[in-house]
């Protein structure tokens, strides 16, 4: 079989990556998703996994104050610019309360650090930090956003948003909205004929490095 | 009370084969080629990789978007298993450590592997230096197969002419990607040898093979592939098998025994059904096992006997002696110069476009033998975690408008970072030979059984001097070939403390040793056709049998010992009476 011929026994595949494409999850906000509908089952992925899947689905660990949490300092952490559309709005507090369900090590340093971070300001705003304004919520993520400068007393802070920091990120660059945003070209059937060679240009290289 | 009741079937096959990875693949395909029934018997599901694999699929069809939690390869990761399997534990003598890898399902591990296929040298199967037992076999009696395995299965890479590290058959290798091009660069200017890599990839159409597709680079071998465009033993051996009618498979059916008469001779083997929890036997005129190098060692020292009272097999005490896996080092950066780089679709094959073969005299170095770098990085498809290390780096160069930034942040500006370095990263691992030690192996754990009731492994492995320095080495090399080229490092320093990052024993999923062969039967447990020495009508074809493998990765080995042994069978079954 030639790669031509790869290709065409692939669009039935295609296709079927398609439908997949429109019945998962991600892009919707994240209260639908936490209402989990039964997730589809891949072709492959053998029964204890999808059924652990949806176990983990069909829970709850975060309520609704802590979502809310999750879903402003997911967007702060990547927020709406020019060229794609912010945390939330890519599924990324559902995401998280499924991971930290699948990732149990997460659940306390997660849940334990929204409510330092509500601590933290309680003290200084009598207020939760969803209640803060704009500029008291940066100011403190100004705080635990940056280790090496953060002081000695918020270092509890910068474990945590270091956590939250790599979930969003996690969640949002492997969402439909991420994978667009940064540009990935691949996972389509293709020639593979080297380095393209404007690029070998740009770095200096030439067609028979 | 209740009675179990064993199935006994009646039919005699010409041969009984335990596992339908790259050794049971192999001499099952060759002996129901030749017209012998065949009974295959595989512990996990059958799996098709044309329906089964998670190839093309996105991050966002996994509710973990590829994290690790379950499969320890990510989720689209085609391997059924992992370290651990429920119900079916395995334990390690205090002191010591062994992380054993199984993949339940028909092809076994060769649905996920890496597909570098490298031959052993001369060298590899009678060593000079003495460190080491030479095997039984030399290269030259080994190389028509390794041959005969390129023509039939299909192998990239070029000719090189290179010491110990002969060349195959090869289709066009890949050309390669841009951080590898800046890796030749600077491993040349380190003095470390880069060719084109070797892998089980149909780059183009195999002369005379039907029924697969050539590669469309996807990059996704790991996946398994759905037009069989590279290597696995279920799209290559085991289903064109069945096609032939002379072979069949029962799945889910996890081997207890191997049956032998008051002669010592194998009649067949006794399993339970994962499925029903059933009972059942088999019997054929010879039993293969190529379960895996440390499941076939339990199979045969679980298989006691008045003839075989110390396991099958096991007169020589040595079943699940030598065991070694390969040493494994690892060193991640990225490169400034690739910030902002351009985005277009290099995802490749999913094997190696450039690797280093080892390229240095020991008679200069404190430690025998030698190891290969495998090199990564680049614009991967996006996975979970892919960009954590963005964070952690982004304060180490400076920014666009030349000022460095503090390391860590949050909105546009990270969001823009992320962006930046994507595609940047650059990764080099070492795999290296581990020395086979009569003082590292597995037995039976004589207080544990698993699930199943069938008492399980116990490990007993430690690395010595030889591979901690090995390690040292790779460290010293990783740092010099990322100096040279213009990288910077942002995995740990890895020093005495950490054994320079040697991996976990077994880490790198290249078990074998643990019924080597060789002429002498006190010496060794298989004779030079992978025969028992004590049990005519048993063979093993799995890693086992190695007696020392090279720095080369085990498949390609595997496979050309397999087809041997199996094309052995053929010739010599009136003599064998098998």
């Amino acid at each position: 079989m030639d790669r031509r011929k790869s290709i065409k026994v692939l669009g039935l595949t295609a296709v079927g990556t398609g439908l997949l494409v429109e019945s998962c999850q991600q892009g919707k906000p994240e209260k639908e998703a936490a209402h989990a509908d039964e997730l589809k089952k891949l072709p492959g992925v053998q029964d204890f996994e999808h059924e652990r899947n949806n176990t983990l689905n069909n829970e709850r660990y975060f309520d609704e104050h802590e979502m809310a949490t999750i879903t402003v300092l997911a967007d702060i952490i990547i927020p709406k610019d020019e060229y794609s559309e912010s945390a939330s709005k890519a599924g990324v507090p559902g995401f998280i309360e499924f991971m930290v369900k699948d990732i149990p090590d997460y659940k306390l340093p997660m849940r334990g650090g929204l409510k330092w971070l509500d601590i933290q300001c309680l003290k200084r705003h009598r207020k939760v930090f969803v209640e803060c304004d704009e500029k008291q919520q940066l100011a403190i993520v100004d705080e635990i956003a940056y280790p090496q400068q953060a002081k000695p007393e918020m270092q509890q802070g910068v474990a945590f948003f270091g956590l939250m920091r790599n979930l969003t990120a996690s969640g949002f660059f492997t969402s439909e909205i991420g994978v667009k945003d940064i540009g990935y070209q691949g996972n389509r059937p293709g020639p593979w004929d080297g380095v393209p060679a404007d690029v070998l240009k740009q770095y200096g290289f030439t067609e028979d490095t | 009370m209740r009675t179990i009741e064993i199935q006994e079937q009646q039919e005699v096959y010409d041969a009984i084969v335990v596992g339908s990875g790259a050794g049971g693949g192999m001499a099952g395909y060759v002996l129901a080629k030749a017209g012998l029934k065949v009974l295959m018997l595989e512990a996990g599901p059958f799996f098709d990789p044309a329906k089964d694999a998670l190839q093309l699929r996105w991050p966002w069809e996994s509710p973990r978007r590829g994290a690790s939690t379950i499969r320890p390869f990510g989720d689209f990761d085609a391997a059924y298993g992992g370290w651990q399997l429920d119900g079916e534990p395995y334990s390690t003598v205090e002191g010591t450590d062994f992380q054993w890898f199984r993949a339940r399902m028909l092809g076994g591990r060769t649905n996920h592997w890496g597909r570098i296929s490298l031959r052993m040298g001369p060298d590899d199967f009678k060593p000079k230096d003495g460190v080491t037992d030479a095997w039984p076999i030399t290269y030259d009696e080994v190389k028509p197969f390794y041959d005969k395995v390129d023509r039939m299965i299909g192998i990239y890479g070029t000719v090189e002419g290179l010491p110990n590290e002969p060349d195959g058959i090869f289709l066009k290798p890949p050309k390669p990607r841009l951080n590898e091009l800046f890796i030749k660069q600077g491993a040349k200017k380190a003095g470390v040898t880069v060719i084109p890599g070797r892998g089980s990839v149909l780059t183009e159409a195999l002369p005379g093979v039907e029924g697969r597709g050539t590669c469309f680079f996807c990059g996704q071998c790991g996946r398994s592939c759905k037009v069989y465009g590279d290597f696995s033993s279920s799209s290559c051996l085991v289903i064109p098998a069945i096609k032939t009618n002379n072979l069949k498979v029962i799945d889910n059916a996890m081997v207890r025994e191997v049956l032998t008469n008051d002669e010592g001779i194998a009649t067949g083997v006794s399993y339970v059904s994962t499925k029903d929890m059933q009972e059942y036997s088999v019997r054929g005129k010879m039993v293969i096992l190529g379960a895996s190098a440390c499941e076939s060692a339990r199979l045969m020292l679980n298989s006691k006997s008045k003839a075989h009272p110390g396991g099958l097999g096991n007169s020589s005490g040595l079943v699940g002696r030598y065991l070694h896996d390969s040493t494994g080092s690892s060193m991640s950066g990225f490169l400034p110069q690739l910030l902002e780089r351009k985005r277009y679709n290099e995802d490749g094959t999913g094997s190696v476009h450039i690797y280093s073969p080892w390229w240095l005299d020991n008679k200069k170095l404190d430690f025998p033998r030698g190891y290969h770098i495998e090199y990564g990085g680049g614009l991967h498809m996006p996975s979970y975690g892919f960009l954590d290390w963005v964070p952690a780096v982004n304060g180490m160069v400076a920014g666009k408008d030349g000022k460095k930034k503090e390391q860590g942040g949050y909105g546009v500006s990270l969001k823009n970072d992320y962006r930046r370095f994507y595609g940047a990263n650059v990764g080099m691992a070492g795999r290296g030979t581990a020395l086979a030690r009569k003082d590292n192996y597995c037995e039976i754990d004589p207080k544990k059984v698993d699930k199943f009731g069938i008492p399980t492994l116990r490990f007993h492995y430690k690395w010595g001097s030889e591979e901690v320095a090995q390690a040292k080495h790779m460290q010293e090399t990783f740092k010099e070939i990322m100096h040279q080229m213009g990288a910077i490092v942002t995995s740990p320093s890895y020093g005495p403390d950490t054994s320079y990052g040697l991996d976990a024993p077994g880490y790198i999923i290249h078990e074998g040793g643990t019924t080597r062969m060789g002429d002498d039967p006190k010496t060794s447990v298989l004779n030079k056709w992978n025969q028992s020495h004590d049990c005519k009508n048993l063979f093993v074809v799995d890693a086992g049998p190695f007696v020392q493998q090279g720095d080369k990765n085990l498949t390609w080995s595997i496979l050309a010992l397999s087809m041997r042994a199996a094309e052995h069978i053929l010739e010599e079954r009136s003599k064998l009476n098998v």
